[in-house]
């Protein structure tokens, strides 16, 4: 079966499809820099997709290095195997996280990526919003004594836990996180012999305020049917702009025109797809090293990802937005990192009633949990989250799992048997819901 | 006929290996029926600061699994296909009961396993305390002790919310007092392993120490002071084994079976089982606030840990003092299938020993195993290749 197609746009209208176009130029210049730093031995921060610390890096002009990022696009790039490879005969286990060996098997052939050359880190950042972030780094420090800088952001303690901004329990983390981005700027104002200039912090945190206000609008118009986007697919797209070019004009104006994009298609009325069926929330990341056929294996079924927890945890928890007070920017960036940062770990470790709510907001029929064995972060509690939304909220649900990267553990016919058998449930739930409806 | 006579020791050593096998938990019942409306409160791996808990009246246990003895009927459905073996029977124990109800659980972020555990506990047993206590993750921040110290006043409130009643300054010095000699017993226990391996095999020293993360600490010590004064009068003569470090037994538990395989062709002279026991290496200040005492230690005296970044620990550095000061000769690098952070190091570990020339040897392991054939198959070439090298 092929993709169904959405309904074609009037030929003129340049503004749909601006964003994934615009997106993929983005990525191509941005790697095309990275190559440029690394042929010229410029200043470079590794760091993460969820706790960037971009604001306080970009004020020292540090090159960004994502290395999830270059995982990612290797799997896409159908070369992830090859780096596997490298990185388990160096001496990784299978059961290791498919990321950091694919990145490893980067570095092990010199820091040769298929989008261009990778410079090398002159410090690290990690947050322990990934467990696994903080092993990664490591491996770095190793390969090549760069500074290693680990950033806690204590999340939420348990169920129903929470603090309110200026209660002392909040206090206590805030003081703690705002020490520690303090102890950063000292470290890059070491690395990069640059003094640290609050006017330039300033400016990337008015560059997040505005990226992350037109970020949030970006998801909700999801909540409209049909949804302009597609979460799983067209979202990772956007929420790569989003990670890459945050604090940047750049980032802000590429979310400013995908706002103006997605508010296009909603007042045409144009979906993704020409019959949006089943309105799905995706949890935990797509597979990769086969991401096309992932989402036909969903679209073949008129099926839309109209929202996925991903974006908001790997998105560093600014889906909600975010709000830097620039008069006070080192207190408000604490603040702010632990309140998203907090939302962003919350999404994965107690994800039960945000998710439902959600669910209920962007008018799903059924939750799609993906668990991926790479990732124990998101996909330990899977199982158990998704026990809990049936018996408590009657939501369907589907549970499959594979890998990010590792072509190695994707079974399409197993995928595909358990998709369709969930469909015709799914199907035959509607159907007889519209049953009842039409009955009175 | 001779009639055999058990020496005290022998007697004690039954009476532990028995209890710490034994997923009934008979100590913790034992303690319910001398503590009637007393409060049990479990901790994940690797450290918890128990003191807070003990100096409460409450019982604090370790959950660390449950090996093979326990199977993982209904946690199985509720985790997902990649994950560690004691995160899955550590839930079981919920589940079953076996252990009773624990009052309040709580885990650490050594890895997202264990910080998953704190929502999926809480979901399937609401209305008791399920929460992560966040050790910090960042050991070499300006600010981090003090953090600790309000991160452990903020557990501490919690635990008196649970007991009724407040705990004190002395209460918590009157614990640490405890608990500081416990660890000095230890430090004995695992100098005696170091010094006269010949004395106490590891699964010994193992389940020595394993009855104390299911019991009070005070009935520990007794047990601890009374083997290690019948321990130097234990006959057995020094052998001719490669002496080795275990290392990767810092949060899933390697089956004993496992460790006394190794032990019939090595002599473990030093390992880092039950590591959070043995976490804080030198007595906790007595003197000032109790809270902060404990907060430094844990950043400012202690050990290392393959789930712990800190500057000041290179890692291999660290193993490889571990290994001189031991007078080891070899190291058996051991790693939990589906751990994260143990099968990084290893990596790590493997390198630097390569390096140095020093023999490795690598080895997998779960809990719930139970065929080692292979795996003695492995130690016994490695001992053969070093003897004969």
């Amino acid at each position: 079966m092929s993709l169904k197609q959405a309904p074609a746009p009037p030929v003129d209208d340049q503004l749909i499809g601006r964003g994934r176009r615009d997106g993929n130029r983005l990525f191509k210049e941005w790697y095309a820099d990275l190559n440029a730093a690394a042929e010229g031995g410029d200043p470079t921060a590794y760091v993460f997709v969820m706790g960037s610390a971009a604001e306080v890096l970009k004020a020292f002009d540090l090159n960004l290095v994502f290395p999830e990022i270059n995982s990612l696009q290797a799997a896409v790039r159908k070369v992830s195997l090859d780096y596997l490879n490298k990185a388990e005969d160096y001496g990784y286990s299978t059961d290791v996280c498919g990321y950091v060996k694919a990145d490893v098997g980067v570095h092990l052939d010199d820091r040769q990526h298929p989008n261009g050359r990778i410079p090398k880190p002159s410090i690290v950042v990690a947050t322990n919003m990934c467990n696994t972030y903080v092993k990664w780094v490591e491996i770095w420090e190793r390969m090549y004594g760069c500074k290693v800088f680990v950033l806690d952001i204590p999340g939420q303690r348990g169920i129903g836990w929470g603090t309110e901004p200026d209660s002392e329990q909040f206090e206590n983390d805030r003081r703690y996180v705002q020490g520690q981005l303090e102890e950063l700027i000292e470290a890059c104002e070491q690395v990069t012999g640059r003094p640290f200039k609050v006017e330039r912090l300033q400016e990337n945190l008015a560059h997040v305020n505005r990226m992350a206000t037109d970020w949030s609008s970006v998801l909700k118009l999801n909540q409209n049917i049909p949804a302009p986007f597609n979460a799983m697919g067209d979202g990772l797209t956007y929420m790569g702009v989003l990670s890459a070019f945050r604090g940047t004009e750049t980032g802000a104006r590429y979310m400013a025109e995908l706002r103006e994009e997605m508010e296009h298609k909603v007042r045409l009325g144009l979906g993704t797809i020409s019959e949006e069926r089943f309105r799905l929330h995706g949890v935990g990341p797509a597979c990769y090293a086969y991401f096309r056929r992932f989402l036909e294996l969903f679209q073949d079924w008129g099926a839309v990802y109209v929202n996925s927890e991903y974006l908001a945890y790997a998105g560093g928890g600014l889906d909600l937005g975010i709000q830097y007070n620039l008069d006070r920017p080192l207190e408000s960036l604490a603040e702010q990192l632990l309140i998203t940062g907090r939302r962003s770990m919350s999404n994965m470790f107690f994800s039960q009633d945000q998710l439902a709510d959600a669910v209920r907001d962007w008018k799903s029929d059924g939750v799609v949990y993906h668990s991926v064995k790479s990732c124990r972060t998101v996909s330990t509690g899977m199982a158990d989250s998704r026990e809990y939304l049936t018996r408590i909220k009657g939501v369907p649900s589907l549970f499959v799992e594979s890998d990010l990267v590792d072509p190695r553990l994707w079974s399409e016919a197993q995928f595909k048997n358990r998709i369709d058998a969930f469909f015709e449930a799914l199907g035959a739930r509607k159907a007889a819901a519209a049953l009842v409806a039409a009955r009175g | 006929m001779a009639v055999q006579v058990r020496s005290r020791l022998e007697e004690i050593l039954e009476t532990c290996s028995d209890l710490a096998e034994d997923v009934s938990y008979p100590s913790v019942k034992r303690w319910r029926d001398e503590h009637p409306g007393g409060s049990v409160v479990g901790h994940f791996q690797v450290y918890f600061p128990e003191e807070i808990i003990h100096a409460a009246g409450m019982l604090p246990i370790s959950v660390m699994g449950a090996g093979s003895k326990l199977e993982a009927k209904q946690a199985d459905s509720h985790i997902g296909s990649f994950i560690c073996s004691i995160c899955r029977t550590s839930l079981e124990l919920g589940f079953s009961g076996k252990v009773g109800t624990m009052d309040a659980f709580y885990t650490t972020p050594i890895c997202d396993v264990a910080r998953n555990l704190a929502g999926i506990w809480g979901r399937n047993f609401p209305g008791r305390t399920s929460e992560i206590l966040y050790l910090p993750q960042n050991a070499n921040s300006r600010q981090s002790i003090t953090y600790l110290r309000d991160e452990y006043a903020r557990v501490m409130a919690d635990i008196e919310r649970i007991a009724g009643r407040p705990v004190e300054e002395a209460d918590l010095h009157r614990s640490i007092a405890i608990y500081n000699e416990n660890r000095r017993l230890l430090r004995d226990l695992y100098r005696v392993k170091r010094e006269t391996p010949w004395l106490l095999a590891t699964t010994e020293a193992y389940v020595l120490a394993k009855v104390g993360t299911l019991m009070a600490r005070e009935e520990h010590n007794l047990i601890l002071r009374d083997a290690l004064a019948e321990i130097p009068d234990r006959g057995g003569r020094k052998q001719d084994r490669v002496r080795v470090v275990f290392e990767g037994g810092f949060c899933e538990q390697p089956p004993l079976d496992m460790l006394q395989l190794i032990e019939e062709a090595c002599y473990i002279v030093d390992d880092d089982l039950l590591l959070g026991m043995r976490w804080i290496v030198e007595d906790v200040p007595m003197t000032g606030d109790p809270l902060r005492a404990l907060a430094e230690s844990y950043l400012e005296r202690s050990t290392y840990s393959c789930v712990q970044h800190d500057d000041r620990k290179p890692k291999e550095e660290m193993l490889l003092r571990r290994v001189e000061a031991s007078g080891a000769e070899a190291v058996i690098l051991a790693a939990a299938k589906m751990c994260e952070p143990g099968l990084d190091e290893q990596v790590a570990y493997q390198k630097s020993l390569a390096e140095r020339q020093i023999p490795f040897l690598l080895l997998d392991f779960e809990e719930k195993m139970t065929a080692f054939e292979r795996m003695r198959m492995e130690v016994e070439t490695f001992v053969e290749s070093i003897l004969f090298d």
